[in-house]
């Protein structure tokens, strides 16, 4: 999507035979990072109940989690594409998400006993606000703290990031207090649908596919097919020459920033209805992990943010299940420095972008 | 607009050749006078000797911090490792901690009955400053070819990491009845310190601590404005402003890199275990990632790479901290008829200090010559990020 990164360390010397071996060793190693855990763990299975039926149990939760951090991960992705900023404050707009919907399922009136249509028609509609929410506050974000730092250098609009984060962290501290709040259950998360090969089909499963999947379809086609998507790309690619061609610049970053917080939003609903409890402090590892996840996807890339989110959610929920809860984000944030150091362009990335 | 070459090149040919004036320097050493009898002024357990003394070991973090961040361009988010390896050193080596084991240097005779590790503080201080050396350049390694913003990345997960270790440490069984860390509970007791010429460190005296963290200071302050004026501080500069510039210029980007992050990590390493000595705890909860950023605001506030101005930003942040927001404007939120505590937003406070000084003062409130130039043209300019790339 961009340019040979201007501060690259030259890296034109003829490859040498050391080289070549530290960048097949480079390859081999982020294939065997990424593939670790579950061959690990479904080798053992075998080994222990000769049946795959837990790891699958693990692959399938995986995925419907890694929806979410998906859903995350398009947001920093996208902003990271055009600006070149990694939104910090990015987890926590994803938090206000989570909070906007506990809101509003209060306000709404939305209980264990309303009846299916009033539960679809109200969640649809807090699904709606809160992605609007998210999606404004994002915009306001950018307005207030990064357009006034655009061409400063790199490091001033990321430290202004963070001190939003930690803005928006207490302004969800102040709204809902210190402890995780739990909500109703409205969707009996862990009711099993049906079974498939021996694995059990929730329906919060259900839930984040039967959102994420086609909110992540109508983002693509956006991107890709729309007038706007055009210029985002095209101001990605190179800003200079997009103001030149008369695009509006500013309307559409300001434009990426609104989807991204849009995306952020839902996947606050989709998590908050899924997990049942809501916390001040959720956004920070979230998005770490949403981070993760646009990392090792290739920042940039919409697909690759999708593959990362899901590839990411594995590795969590399988950490989870099988490590031990308390470890996980020790296990993420291990992959966060392994695909950094060992694959810095990430599954769909270019060469070149982001080392150096 | 572009650089004032001319303006830059003489502010960096001034600090080279001319000495400090006398009056200057006199200037200083009154002041480091004020700074040591002050205690004396004050009760000895009074607050305002305990908030000092808190307020001094952070300016030998920011020192550190700034190294990295100011000094060599490297913001790292993860400073609070070096808080956690530094205080751990005291937890490992200076506390009855590791039980079983049964080992004294140079320690006070009333010690020795006591089983575990003790070493003497002097030592502690060594192996700490040694340890987080050590534990920096392993975390730097990673990130010598990675641009700004990831390394800030990097940094941060290597900080949490080591926070989920310290929380979990409590499961790890590193020996026969020896434990990683005690995770929450938190290691203590930890040895009384006791230094040559100082009446021993207990709370019912705190002087001894204050006279401690002041020579830290002024040991800190001279380490970092030596180096700030040799050829390894220039080097820093030239990776910072320019990597590629530097590199065919001659200068060595692994050594220079992985030495800033040694000698900040260092400098952490020594302030943690000062600190944690201090608050007499080595607890996994005091190594959050807030902690770094708590930092990072110091260095932010008072101007990157002004080693005046993070001493002043380490004080100010500190005071606010410490005296502003539990104390001074504690009862206005209730005031005005809001209901919470003040405290619990301390972290929103210090997030809307980084965007407001990001925003309006870039160069933070005591600025280095050469940072103001470079941020002046960046921000004036009309590019977006993605030109700068």
């Amino acid at each position: 999507m961009s340019s040979v990164s201007e501060t690259a360390v030259p890296r034109e010397r003829p490859l040498g035979r050391l080289t070549r071996r530290v960048a097949v060793l480079r390859r081999g190693g982020f294939v065997a990072v990424l593939v670790a855990l579950p061959v690990v763990y479904g080798i053992r299975d075998l080994e222990t109940t000769g049946s795959l039926s837990r790891l699958g149990e693990n692959l399938l939760q995986g995925v419907s989690n890694g929806l979410v951090w998906a859903l995350i991960a398009l947001g920093y992705t996208l902003v990271y594409g055009i600006i070149g900023l990694i939104n910090f404050a990015h987890g926590d707009v994803f938090t206000i998400g989570s909070f906007t919907t506990v809101g509003l399922i209060g306000t709404l009136g939305l209980t264990l006993a309303t009846g299916p249509l009033g539960l679809v028609a109200g969640l649809l509609l807090t699904l709606l606000i809160s992605m609007l929410t998210c999606g404004t506050l994002n915009v306001m974000i950018e307005r207030v703290g990064y357009r006034p730092l655009r061409g400063a250098p790199k490091l001033a609009p990321l430290i202004t990031a963070i001190g939003f984060s930690f803005i928006l962290q207490n302004v969800a501290l102040l709204w809902l207090g210190g402890l995780p709040v739990s909500l109703p259950d409205l969707i009996h998360a862990q009711e099993v649908v049906t079974t498939v090969f021996g694995i059990p089909i929730e329906r919060a499963d259900l839930l984040a596919v039967g959102t994420a999947v086609p909110l992540v379809v109508l983002f693509t086609v956006f991107v890709a097919r729309s007038r706007l998507g055009q210029a985002m790309r095209a101001t990605a690619q190179d800003a200079q020459a997009a103001r030149l061609m008369g695009i509006n610049v500013d309307t559409t970053i300001s434009l990426a920033f609104l989807l991204g917080g849009m995306m952020a939003g839902a996947a606050g609903l989709i998590y908050a209805l899924y997990q049942t409890t809501v916390w001040y402090f959720q956004g920070f590892q979230a998005g770490l992990i949403a981070f993760t996840a646009a990392v090792l996807g290739g920042i940039g890339s919409v697909k690759g943010a999708l593959a990362g989110g899901i590839i990411i959610g594995v590795i969590q929920q399988i950490s989870d299940n099988r490590i031990g809860l308390q470890w996980t984000p020790a296990v993420v944030f291990a992959y966060l420095v392994l695909v950094i150091t060992l694959r810095p362009q990430g599954l769909f990335g270019v060469e070149g972008r982001e080392a150096g | 607009m572009s650089v004032d070459a001319p303006a830059m090149l003489a502010a960096g040919r001034r600090r080279v050749t001319e000495l400090p004036r006398w009056s200057a320097r006199l200037g200083w050493l009154a002041l480091l006078a004020i700074a040591a009898v002050l205690p004396l002024l004050f009760d000895a357990t009074s607050g305002f000797i305990d908030d000092s003394v808190v307020a001094l070991v952070y300016v030998v973090m920011a020192l550190g911090l700034n190294v990295m961040v100011g000094f060599a361009g490297l913001l790292d988010l993860g400073y609070v490792a070096f808080f956690a390896f530094g205080a751990f050193t005291v937890g490992w080596f200076a506390s009855p901690f590791f039980g079983a084991a049964s080992i004294h240097v140079l320690v006070p005779h009333a010690l020795h009955q006591v089983p575990g590790i003790h070493l003497n503080f002097l030592l502690v201080l060594l192996v700490a400053a040694l340890l987080c050396a050590l534990v920096s350049a392993i975390i730097g390694l990673p990130t010598l070819r990675l641009r700004g913003d990831y390394i800030a990345i990097v940094t941060l997960a290597f900080g949490e990491i080591i926070r989920v270790f310290a929380v979990n440490g409590s499961t790890i069984h590193i020996a026969h009845n020896a434990l990683l860390t005690n995770g929450r509970q938190g290691i203590t007791p930890l040895d009384q310190v006791k230094l040559p010429f100082l009446a021993p460190f207990t709370e019912l005296d705190l002087r001894p601590w204050y006279w401690l963290a002041l020579a830290l200071v002024v040991v800190a302050l001279f380490v970092v404005v030596r180096l700030r004026d040799s050829r390894l501080g220039r080097a820093w500069v030239a990776v910072r402003e320019d990597e590629v510039a530097a590199v065919s210029m001659g200068v060595p980007l692994v050594r220079t890199k992985l030495l800033a992050y040694a000698v900040g990590g260092a400098m952490g390493g020594v302030s943690g275990a000062v600190l944690a000595s201090y608050l007499n705890t080595v607890n996994a909860d005091q190594f959050a990632f807030s902690f770094s950023i708590f930092v990072l605001a110091m260095v932010i506030l008072g101007g990157m790479g002004s080693v005046a101005g993070v001493v002043f930003g380490a004080i100010l942040v500190s005071f606010i901290n410490n005296r502003l927001i539990p104390d001074v404007f504690a009862h206005l939120p209730s005031k005005l008829g809001l209901d919470f505590s003040l405290t619990d937003l301390g972290f929103g406070i210090f997030g809307f200090l980084l965007v407001f000084v990001m925003i309006l003062r870039p160069e933070g409130l005591v600025p280095e010559k050469r940072h103001r130039l470079e941020l002046a043209e960046g921000v004036a300019s009309e590019t977006t990020g993605a030109e700068r790339r």
